[in-house]
């Protein structure tokens, strides 16, 4: 006997869970993107996040994990910060190197610390926190309220971000320099600093993702483990439309196309389930197209051109 | 001349720079680096059935892949979504050679191959419609579509396209006259030639014909191409977009008629963002692909073999071919700062 009602809780557990790293590496890309830079290597930073996190928790437990690895993130964001804005290479170009880098390294220093891969590491996961009276909603209570302390760290990081982004003289600069770098520079704004502490601010979110993907919902590392997921951010901050509120709905939907379809596996029913996970995708395409609410991009989103 | 000579110069001056590192930070970890670069020669060069069983083989698609990244870029735009292009192009190639039985090779080769070069261009078809009708960025539809073309083939080989027995997660084997023959003594299929050939039309296309002309006018100055009036931005960019789409649909056809001879989930190990680095560090000249992507082919080649008798993870190369990009873009930079004009649109730089 399957009560739907639990089911559908179930389900939605697993959303939370798997929407809060996205949602954590989208808030940092959407205040890179913000500030006119597109980090491809937010994958990398991610990826470098999880194993920071794993080497942290086995050295000093999890609180320490997490700090290791938004460190990590940072240090993988500063890379791509000196070649794509210090040197003022391509963007895209910059993030797929760092990348690529980051996808050989960490598998490289995983196996040197944890030996030849096959041999399991088994970290423990940061245990839920209930809110008390608020977890006993029915249907969403434990979803939103029985959730690891990281869960509710992203949530909060959604508001901060957005007042950081639109509140803050800072926010203003940012977003100034994303749209008109040149125009900005002469408002006497440093362009390539701001620049530059955007897409930091976006590697430690990013790397605190990473941590949090091992820490609170793998519980170990493997190779290539975020597979893809800094790539799935950047489609959040598209179809999240640059917002960081937006980009939390966003990275909530991606995690319910993506628990939906276990859901689906699980109990064994013969659908097609792939195509809950396109479906986002093509949500954030028809986005793109205008179809779903008008989305603009900064305008100076991907240029270097102004930046002195 | 010189310009080549240059070229070859940092290109060889960032390979070295890669492996380095890698040596360096081997022997650091406490690795035999010595032994490391030993097995990753051998494994890539050290025999003729390595090198063209494995390295040869495996240029295959990174060549095809990166002349289509170079046509695109050399217009200034940037299709990171040649994986997605890539699996469009193996379903396109696998539904035709299940489907041919009883045709002559003749004709069923070239039927698979084209069939890739349409799922591959087909699969561009909305990124360019995206670009020219709402400005969206080719570099975030084409990313997107990758993540939608894995889905679907996940979707094909357990669905549509599944083997009969309906037991493992992948097509039905291709038929005989849809593979493509093998050259004489080696593993290696014919699909090199072809990448051979491509790399042959885009050269010249580059440098003898009169699109080719435009495009890169394009690619150096969108605003000065379109401003002069001879060049249509929009017809121009799709029509490389296009061609970048087929060529990575072309490989993926390849991949299946040549080598695995079924469709499967995660057939390419990232080859669309590998010929990312094979294209920048040939400076997008089509002959030099065809070097480089010998030379990353070998790497991931050598990859297995360092992990096999060095006992270094395989996928350490990627270090190597993240540096090269990262020291390719870094000289370039130096380099405008040295000339202090205007930006001499090195093509690295193209999309500004």
């Amino acid at each position: 006997m399957i009560d739907p009602l639990s089911v559908a809780a179930d389900v939605l557990v697993a959303a939370v869970g798997i929407a809060t790293p996205l949602a954590l590496a989208a808030t940092g890309e959407t205040i890179a993107e913000r500030s006119g830079v597109v980090n491809l290597g937010i994958e990398g930073a991610m990826l470098f996040g999880a194993l920071g996190g794993a080497i942290g928790a086995t050295v000093a437990g999890p609180a320490a994990g997490l700090g290791a690895g938004m460190l990590a993130g940072v240090l993988v964001a500063a890379l791509f910060a000196a070649v794509a804005i210090g040197a003022g290479a391509d963007q895209i170009i910059t993030g797929t190197a760092v990348t690529l880098a980051s996808v050989g390294l960490t598998g490289t220093i995983y196996r040197k610390f944890y030996g030849p891969a096959g041999v399991g590491l088994s970290l423990p996961t940061l245990p839920p926190l209930p809110v008390p009276i608020l977890s006993d909603t029915p249907l969403i209570g434990n979803a939103l309220f029985v959730q690891p302390a990281t869960t509710y760290l992203a949530v909060a990081l959604i508001p901060l971000s957005w007042a950081l982004l639109f509140r803050t003289r800072f926010g203003l600069a940012l977003r100034a320099v994303g749209e008109d770098p040149s125009a900005a520079r002469a408002a006497g704004i440093p362009v390539r600093p701001t620049r530059a502490v955007a897409v930091l601010l976006g590697g430690a979110l990013a790397g605190l993702a990473g941590a949090t993907l091992v820490l609170a919902q793998v519980g170990t590392f493997t190779e290539r483990m975020t597979a893809g997921r800094g790539f799935i951010a950047i489609a959040i901050v598209v179809l999240g439309r640059w917002n960081p509120v937006g980009a939390g709905w966003a990275a909530l939907l991606f995690g319910l196309a993506t628990a939906l379809q276990f859901a689906l596996q699980a109990a064994g029913y013969k659908v097609p389930y792939q195509f809950f996970l396109m479906f986002p995708y093509l949500l954030t395409l028809l986005a793109l197209a205008g179809a779903v609410g008008r989305v603009k991009a900064p305008a100076a989103l991907g240029r270097n051109e102004g930046q002195r | 001349m010189r310009g080549n000579l240059r070229a070859l110069g940092t290109g060889v001056a960032a390979l070295a720079v890669g492996l380095l590192i890698l040596a360096v930070g081997l022997q650091l970890a406490g690795y035999d680096a010595g032994a490391a670069l030993a097995a990753l020669w051998d494994g890539a060069f050290g025999s003729w059935r390595a090198f063209t069983g494995a390295t040869l083989l495996r240029s295959v698609p990174l060549i095809l892949i990166g002349l289509g990244f170079a046509l695109a870029l050399r217009g200034g735009a940037l299709n990171i979504g040649a994986e997605g292009q890539f699996y469009a192009g193996a379903m396109a190639a696998t539904w035709m050679g299940v489907h041919v039985g009883g045709w002559s090779p003749w004709l069923a080769l070239p039927g698979v191959a084209l069939a890739g070069v349409l799922g591959g261009a087909l699969w561009m078809a909305l990124p360019v419609l995206l670009k020219l009708r709402f400005g969206v960025l080719e570099v975030i539809s084409t990313l997107l579509l990758n993540f939608v073309a894995e889905s679907l083939v996940s979707w094909m080989v357990q669905g549509p396209m599944q083997e009969p027995s309906g037991i493992y997660p992948q097509s039905a084997p291709i038929v005989d006259a849809a593979r493509l023959p093998v050259l004489p003594g080696t593993r290696l299929h014919v699909g090199f030639v072809v990448a051979l050939m491509a790399a042959g039309v885009l050269a010249w296309i580059f440098a003898r014909t009169w699109w080719g002309f435009r495009l890169r006018a394009l690619g150096e100055g969108p605003r000065a191409a379109e401003v002069s009036g001879r060049v249509r931005p929009g017809r121009t960019i799709a029509v490389a977009l296009f061609g970048s789409g087929a060529l990575a649909g072309l490989a993926g056809a390849f991949e299946v008629s040549g080598v695995s001879y079924a469709l499967y989930q995660n057939l390419s190990p990232g080859y669309g963002f590998t010929a990312i680095g094979v294209a920048l560090l040939a400076r997008l000249r089509p002959s030099a692909i065809v070097l480089t992507g010998i030379v990353f082919a070998a790497l991931e080649a050598g990859a297995g073999a360092m992990q096999r008798d060095a006992g270094i993870p395989a996928v350490a190369v990627y270090v190597v071919e993240g540096v090269i990009i990262l020291v390719l873009l870094l000289g370039d930079a130096a380099a405008r700062r040295g000339v202090k004009q205007q930006a001499p649109a090195t093509i690295v730089d193209g999309a500004g």
